[in-house]
């Protein structure tokens, strides 16, 4: 990987109050790559991905994206945001808007595309995430395993460079988990540079290029997943890991 | 063939009992049950027989019935009625291009404006103030809300321009009623002429239509993160919900008009309008700021997430979702500020209860029925209130059904 990196996070600290909750995070990431942040809660590593397109600021440290500095310039974080899609736990899709309203919002009145066009890409990614025909519905009428793939189909329809997921699946039903992560798996494989938080270990060791494990504000080690799984050399590691790999 | 095997197979839900059934077992579940509804059920019977008695035939309603004219428009010169004809049929105009557009609780309250004037227009009584041309004009307003509805409903008017029409027909109802100095045609009328019915809705759909959006401006307001503008939001509320409406309007048609030169001073109705308008948007502020509290951090940033900035997150995700929380509340400020426009009989303005109390004080043989002159009012006053209230249940519903929130 000779290419610049697309994001480049060196020495990210970030406070909330007294609390230390990043404590020099580096990370580079290169275009095309997924990445996979695990760790107990509280380590920081929501904390983290929601630094990268500035829902948290960060105190300390360089952030920028596909070239982009993240600053205190909200031109610069509003840029970061239409390069970065993000998928959150609790889907927080737009209630009072319909399924095809949520994905054509910003694509209409950020991105400035006509009406049609922004329709036509949102049927074309509800297609991909396998729900067309519940275009017309309201999130409220859908089950959890459909709103977060309308919650991808929205964030896609910015055609974004980087797709963030904070533990995308952690709020679903069990039976619901796989649709999603079929859906995230098709996004993988079709080339798109991934951030995802998530303890789905089957989705990593399918799609990672890389883990990363956190506690307490750090980043404890780093590999791919064969070397993850099979070889962990952090004893922090090993026990998380024991402790999540039992059921 | 298919389709039929599956309906047979669904479980079906146990039906709501039937009449008989129902009163069985709401009306007579136990023994004291039963003696209650036996003793009740005739007392009611015979009250409604008494009230039904006295309205049509011990009340005496002449202080009513003769001044149809004065109830609606208050001292409005007689020669000029047609200036309020005209903004009335206007009203009814758009009322039925709405209509035909959108249909939905815009026919309800069409089809029950239309049916009413129709039914004046009818009505086979002796009235000098119901004349020919009088019923004339009520059947030609209901033609224009119809040749509205057509408008609507048949060509392909821009909703845009429809919706320009409801903010251009007021103002220009105004300034129609309002006149022109130096006109022949259409002179000046002062406000001190206007009254009844008319005054009455000016003041509340002024206050509602302008208090609005001033409420949503101070809800932000004390939300702001500069404290100029929330210092100035918070005193400005507080200071208006800690004083009495009876004040603000002495407040406002008083003590205004004494630190203001006489040239520019401002027409009282204009005033008592003010002082409503802040007093409703002080309420509303807060009912609009507890609506914008409810709005789930996680919706703010998903619109964030997506590049949207803070206007735009306001605008199209924060408040809607804030206004539809609170949009019974709202409704309900907006019935009283409807009523409370009575107290402005106190500054000498003379609304539609204003009315119904000269007309008492104006002879003493009207004295004698001033309970059927109350009764009238009331009566009114309640069709409205129960009108609005019935109009925000109906947005309230059609809301839930699209978002099952």
């Amino acid at each position: 990987m000779s290419e610049e990196p697309i994001i480049h996070c060196s020495g990210v600290h970030k406070w909330f109050d007294e609390f230390h909750a990043l404590r020099g995070i580096d990370m580079d990431v290169y275009e095309g790559e997924v990445i996979v942040i695990f760790g107990p809660s509280g380590s920081g590593k929501s904390t983290f991905i929601r630094t990268i397109n500035r829902l948290e600021e960060h105190q300390q440290g360089d952030i920028s994206v596909d070239g982009i500095e993240l600053s205190h310039d909200v031109r610069n974080i509003e840029l970061i945001r239409m390069e970065t899609g993000m998928v959150f736990q609790q889907f927080n899709l737009f209630p009072h808007l319909s399924v095809i309203q949520n994905i054509t919002l910003a694509p209409i009145w950020v991105r400035n595309w006509p009406k049609e066009k922004a329709e036509d890409k949102a049927m074309e990614l509800l297609t991909l995430v396998g729900i067309p025909e519940q275009a017309l519905k309201f999130p409220g009428n859908l089950s959890g395993g459909q709103q977060q793939r309308v919650a991808i189909a929205r964030a896609l329809a910015m055609e974004p460079k980087i797709m963030l997921f904070d533990e995308p699946t952690s709020a679903l039903d069990p039976e619901m988990i796989k649709e999603v992560l079929d859906a995230m798996i098709d996004l993988a494989k079709s080339g798109m540079t991934m951030i995802v938080v998530t303890h789905e270990m089957g989705f990593a060791r399918e799609v990672a290029d890389r883990m990363y494990f956190f506690d307490e504000g750090l980043i404890v080690e780093t590999g791919t997943p064969d070397e993850i799984y099979n070889n962990p050399q952090e004893d922090r590691t090993k026990l998380f890991l024991s402790q999540i790999l039992q059921h | 063939m298919a389709i039929k095997e599956m309906e047979q197979d669904i479980v079906r839900p146990p039906q709501p009992p039937g009449l008989v059934k129902w009163i069985k077992e709401n009306l007579f579940s136990s023994v004291f049950n039963s003696i209650l509804t036996v003793l009740l059920f005739p007392t009611i019977l015979y009250l409604l027989y008494l009230v039904i008695i006295w309205v049509l035939f011990g009340a005496n309603w002449k202080a009513v019935s003769q001044f149809p004219l004065l109830f609606a428009i208050g001292q409005y010169p007689r020669d000029q009625i047609w200036r309020v004809g005209f903004v009335f049929s206007g009203f009814m105009f758009m009322l039925g291009i709405s209509w035909g557009r959108w249909s939905g609780l815009l026919r309800s309250i069409a089809l029950a404006a239309g049916s009413f004037l129709l039914l004046i227009a009818v009505l086979p009584v002796q009235n000098p103030q119901l004349d020919m041309t009088m019923r004339i004009y009520l059947g030609s307003t209901i033609l224009i809300t119809l040749v509205g509805y057509l408008i609507g409903n048949k060509t392909r008017l821009k909703n845009a321009f429809i919706i320009a029409g409801w903010f251009v027909i007021p103002i220009v109802g105004v300034v129609l009623l309002a006149g022109f100095e130096n006109s022949e045609r259409i002179p000046v009328v002062h406000t001190t002429l206007w009254g009844g019915l008319l005054v009455t809705f000016l003041l509340a759909a002024g206050g509602i239509v302008l208090s609005f959006p001033l409420g949503v401006a101070l809800a932000f307001g004390r939300r702001s993160s500069l404290p100029v503008v929330s210092g100035f939001s918070t005193v400005f509320i507080e200071g208006i919900r800690g004083v009495p409406l009876v004040t603000l309007l002495f407040m406002f048609s008083i003590i205004l008009a004494l630190f203001l030169p006489v040239e520019s001073r401002i027409d009282r109705l204009v005033r008592a309008l003010m002082a409503v308008t802040v007093f409703s948007a002080a309420y509303s502020a807060e009912n609009i700021r507890g609506g914008l509290q409810a709005v789930p951090l996680g919706q703010i940033e998903a619109a964030k997430a997506l590049g949207m900035g803070n206007f735009k997150t306001t605008v199209f995700i924060v408040l809607p979702q804030a206004l539809r929380a609170v949009l019974p509340a709202i409704a309900g400020q907006f019935i009283a500020l409807f009523k409370d426009t009575t107290l402005v009989v106190i500054i000498g303005i003379n609304d539609f209860l204003g009315i119904g109390r000269s007309i008492i004080n104006s002879d003493p043989e009207f004295v004698q029925m001033r309970t059927e002159v109350y009764i009238f009012m009331a009566v009114v006053y309640w069709i409205f209130s129960y009108m609005m209230s019935l109009a925000s249940r109906r947005i309230e519903s059609t809301m839930g059904i699209e978002s099952n929130l």
